[in-house]
């Protein structure tokens, strides 16, 4: 891992477009400023990684489940 | 084509259905593949991967538990989806089933949205979000287990 240091207002540029900011300092609270261009997605990582979580429990289901949602008619919802 | 799916063994499902999810879902980077399976006469489906038959998601229309469900479509997902107008869009959240079923939770935070005109599809990650992984179903006070 590439470490760097930068004070408030410094910036450091990764490749041509992304630019990281920062903004304010506060604590032990670091406020970022992000410029990139719009498709390159950017998210907290632990929210990326509670969806990650999320999904392979979401796809640990049995058979015995897909026969009970079967049996909920819609009229019953 | 023939689909071994993880519910019901092997069905035919028509290639043109096929969603594409150009970077696969959260965990599940090289998944590109999907079917949309509707359980006729729920308001449940299953998100079943074509190339992996043991992968299959519950899914259902959030809107229909979730009256005052809303987000917005960022721009760059817009154009990677190539939605143009917004009768394009159909969306699903995953859901997570849990003994008893009423326990089971909607994953509000990352809808899958997809374009049902080009079947572009992608789990969408929302950012400054009020809604979280985990919405109890009956929240909504909607679904009833049937005995």
């Amino acid at each position: 891992m590439l470490v760097l240091t930068r004070k408030l207002q410094e910036a450091i540029k990764i490749g041509d477009d992304i630019e990281l900011k920062i903004l304010s300092v506060d604590g032990d609270q670091v406020k970022l400023g992000i410029s990139a261009p719009k498709n390159i997605e950017i998210h907290r990582k632990e929210v990326f990684l509670a969806i990650q979580q999320e999904n392979n429990e979401a796809s640990a289901t049995s058979l015995n489940v897909f026969q009970q949602l079967k049996k909920l008619k819609k009229n019953k919802i | 084509m023939i689909l071994h799916t993880k519910f019901e063994e092997k069905i035919e499902i028509n290639e043109a259905d096929i969603l594409h999810f150009e970077h696969g879902l959260p965990g599940f980077e090289d998944e590109k593949q999907f079917v949309l399976l509707p359980m006729e006469g729920t308001p449940f489906s299953t998100l079943q991967s074509v190339s992996t038959k043991d992968l299959a998601f519950f899914t259902t229309n959030p809107f229909l538990f979730f009256k005052t469900y809303d987000f917005e479509i960022q721009e760059s997902v817009q154009e990677q989806l190539k939605i143009i107008e917004e009768s394009d869009v159909h969306v699903q959240v995953i859901l997570t089933i849990q003994e008893p079923l009423d326990k089971s939770t909607a994953n509000l935070q990352a809808p899958v949205v997809i374009n049902v005109k080009e079947n572009l599809a992608k789990q969408v990650v929302l950012t400054e979000s009020r809604y979280k992984t985990r919405h109890e179903l009956s929240e909504s006070k909607l679904v009833r287990q049937e005995g």
